[in-house]
């Protein structure tokens, strides 16, 4: 009987369309995020806080912007760990070539190149389309992997081709000890989380999903296909661009082109599909997943006091990611997401069944 | 000129394994639709198979390895990929008739990392080798052409070799024989197939089991010459521009777009390659294939995409 709408009125249209229309989601979204921003930082200890929150985070921010492409407007990608690259490699250029620029210029910076590659590969999506894109997509993960393996200005002449950040600071703060790190990431995943809510509700969302509903039927109704997939290539490569160069500066801090590779795209893929296309929660959940799944699958076989070879887990743990994979296709094409929401359904009708 | 030569029968020659590789995504995508992105694991799986089993059978039945442990191990390893279609059919695709290409493409992902990793669980992970008793040794030709003339290695005129055989198979197959006829009536059109009586179900097992085994052969042929492990299932992902490239449902364009790619790869990569660092061969094929694709959507010989609301 807690989670009902019943009495609340809404006597404005600004009322009617808030993001979250139900006073006990909104609760329950400041419950979360009091927690996020008060209680992890004080009570997690450093390895949860470095090991999973920080990646979940960047993760579901980098699934967030794979989500706007695949998931609202329909454009399949697989090379997304590309953008990431440029956008991490991105950021690091500015910093090391104007060290004027703050940490967080350099940031959102990255995210900016990644528009720019982002949509030059996406140009392709106005006359290809769907699986033929899907593998063109593979042009720009394999393209850019070798320009940052190969051109040594990328890297700025470093011999080994690993670049690292120095100790980070952002408008005087220090971001350095784990907790910092955290609540860095914090507030830009909440800052662009709310972003991408935003839009994907609004008019260039619905252009976005239309076109993603079929493109031939979206254009005659008036909608500019160009303007909308390119648009949704954009925003997207931004978003992962951001996510990219959170990833190298904060989680990872030291970095070589391997960390973006085709895997890193695989992975956000998975990310989408298990959590649900087309959900900006469902982004998040799907992150949580594939950080806590190996956790998991590394910690499971201990407490059956089993010991695996460190290569037999990561087989497993390969099999594991591709049975769940076609398990979610196959019972819950929307992914966690949908449960999610189905939960919310039976529980605006609990204690009744219908 | 002689050394141009070599660099593009070289090309040719690694070409014609893309074009193994890229056959096993049209037969898929032709007669079912589905785009296999796990045509890479499946080499892999079935020549990890081949390696280790051509070891193994020989060990347990405790005679010598050679000929027939190879013939035994191809055997096994061909039943191994039929039984592979069997499940995945009756796992997986049954479950997702009539789902969206996208969809079956990210379920085909997951069957890809769930091979990876089985097929490396089973098998084991580090390098190994086949040896089918190709030859080793190179040969020259046109040397009364050419000064010193054109270098050919054996080993590859004879997996060219072979590729062509089991090309010129499959057309038969499917120009002659009953199974073939039905599999290229189901690739039209699922429905109309199914009305006249031809059992979808069957048709899968039976294109994924071709699939497989030229995916064992591929494998085979890329085994001996430069090993097996775990790169082989990447190395495959340089045949997904060739698909693309030849168009999804032609089986002539995977072999011309195979070809090309080879030809184009090497080339680029000895006469371009050294301009911008080298390497190159690792994308040329893919933005290759997107520039072309800018001009012609369907690839070379695929079949024209027509949209109606």
């Amino acid at each position: 009987m807690i989670y009902r709408e019943n009495g609340q009125f809404k006597s404005s249209y600004r009322a009617d369309q808030q993001i979250f229309p139900i006073r006990q989601d909104r609760y329950v979204v400041l419950g979360v995020l009091l927690i996020a921003f008060v209680a992890a930082p004080l009570l997690a200890s450093n390895y949860f806080l470095q090991a999973i929150l920080t990646p979940f985070l960047i993760l579901s921010l980098a699934a967030i912007g794979l989500n706007i492409l695949v998931g609202y407007c329909g454009q399949i990608s697989i090379g997304s760990g590309a953008f990431m690259a440029v956008g991490a490699y991105a950021a690091w250029n500015f910093g090391v070539r104007i060290p004027e620029i703050p940490l967080v210029g350099q940031i959102l910076l990255g995210g900016v190149f990644a528009t720019l590659v982002g949509v030059v590969f996406g140009i392709p999506s106005l006359r290809i389309r769907g699986l033929y894109l899907a593998v063109t997509t593979l042009a720009a993960q394999f393209f850019v992997d070798w320009a940052f393996l190969r051109i040594a200005f990328f890297t700025n002449y470093s011999p080994s081709g690993n670049v690292s950040v120095p100790a980070l600071t952002a408008f005087g703060l220090p971001v350095q000890t784990p907790a910092q790190k955290y609540v860095f990431v914090l507030i830009f995943v909440v800052i662009f989380a709310l972003l991408a809510k935003n839009l994907v509700r609004g008019a260039i969302g619905r252009q976005w999903m239309a076109i993603r509903d079929m493109d031939v039927a979206a254009e005659v109704i008036g909608i500019r296909p160009v303007y909308a997939k390119l648009t949704a290539f954009a925003v997207s490569s931004f978003f992962i661009g951001v996510a990219g160069a959170l990833w190298a500066y904060i989680h990872l801090g030291s970095w070589e082109p391997l960390a973006f590779d085709l895997t890193r795209s695989l992975q956000l893929l998975f990310i989408v599909i298990i959590g649900g296309l087309g959900s900006i929660v469902g982004s998040f959940f799907g992150a949580a997943f594939m950080v806590l799944l190996p956790v998991l699958l590394t910690n499971v076989p201990h407490w059956f006091g089993l010991s695996l070879a460190v290569d037999t887990a990561s087989h497993i743990e390969h099999m594991v990611f591709g049975a769940l994979i076609v398990f979610f296709l196959i019972v819950e094409p929307h992914g966690l997401a949908r449960l999610w929401s189905i939960g919310k359904e039976k529980l605006r009708l609990w204690p009744f069944p219908h | 000129m002689a050394f141009f030569l070599e660099t593009v029968l070289g090309g040719l020659m690694i070409g014609m394994l893309y074009a193994l590789v890229a056959l096993g995504f049209v037969l898929i995508f032709k007669a079912s639709g589905v785009f296999n992105f796990a045509q890479g694991a499946m080499v892999l799986v079935a020549a990890l198979a081949m390696a280790r089993l051509s070891h193994w059978i020989p060990q347990w039945l405790g005679m010598e390895p050679g000929l027939w442990g190879n013939v035994l191990a191809f055997i096994v390893s061909a039943l191994l990929m039929w039984l592979l279609a069997v499940l995945i059919e009756r796992w997986v695709l049954r479950y997702l008739v009539n789902q969206e290409g996208t969809t079956l493409l990210m379920a085909t992902i997951g069957i890809s990392y769930f091979l990876d990793g089985l097929g490396q669980i089973v098998f084991g992970s580090s390098v190994y080798s086949i040896d089918v008793g190709m030859p080793k040794d190179p040969v020259f030709i046109l040397e009364s052409m050419f000064e010193g003339g054109v270098l050919v290695s054996m080993e590859d005129l004879s997996s060219a070799l072979l590729a062509a055989l089991l090309v010129a198979a499959l057309a038969f197959f499917f120009q002659y024989t009953g199974v073939g006829r039905a599999l290229r009536a189901v690739a039209d059109d699922h429905q109309a197939a199914q009305s006249i009586g031809i059992p979808l179900n069957r048709i899968w097992v039976v294109v994924w089991t071709v699939a497989g085994l030229v995916a064992l052969v591929a494998g085979v042929i890329w085994g001996s010459k430069y090993g097996v492990q775990f790169t082989l299932s990447t190395a495959a992902l340089r045949a997904l521009p060739v698909v693309i490239l030849g168009g999804l449902t032609s089986v002539p364009g995977a072999i011309v777009g195979g070809l090309i790619i080879g030809v184009g790869e090497k080339v680029s990569e000895v006469y371009l390659g050294p301009y911008v660092g080298g390497g190159i061969e690792i994308w040329f094929a893919y933005v290759l294939a997107l520039v072309f694709l800018l001009f012609r959507p369907q690839g070379l010989f695929g079949e024209k995409i027509i949209d109606r609301v």
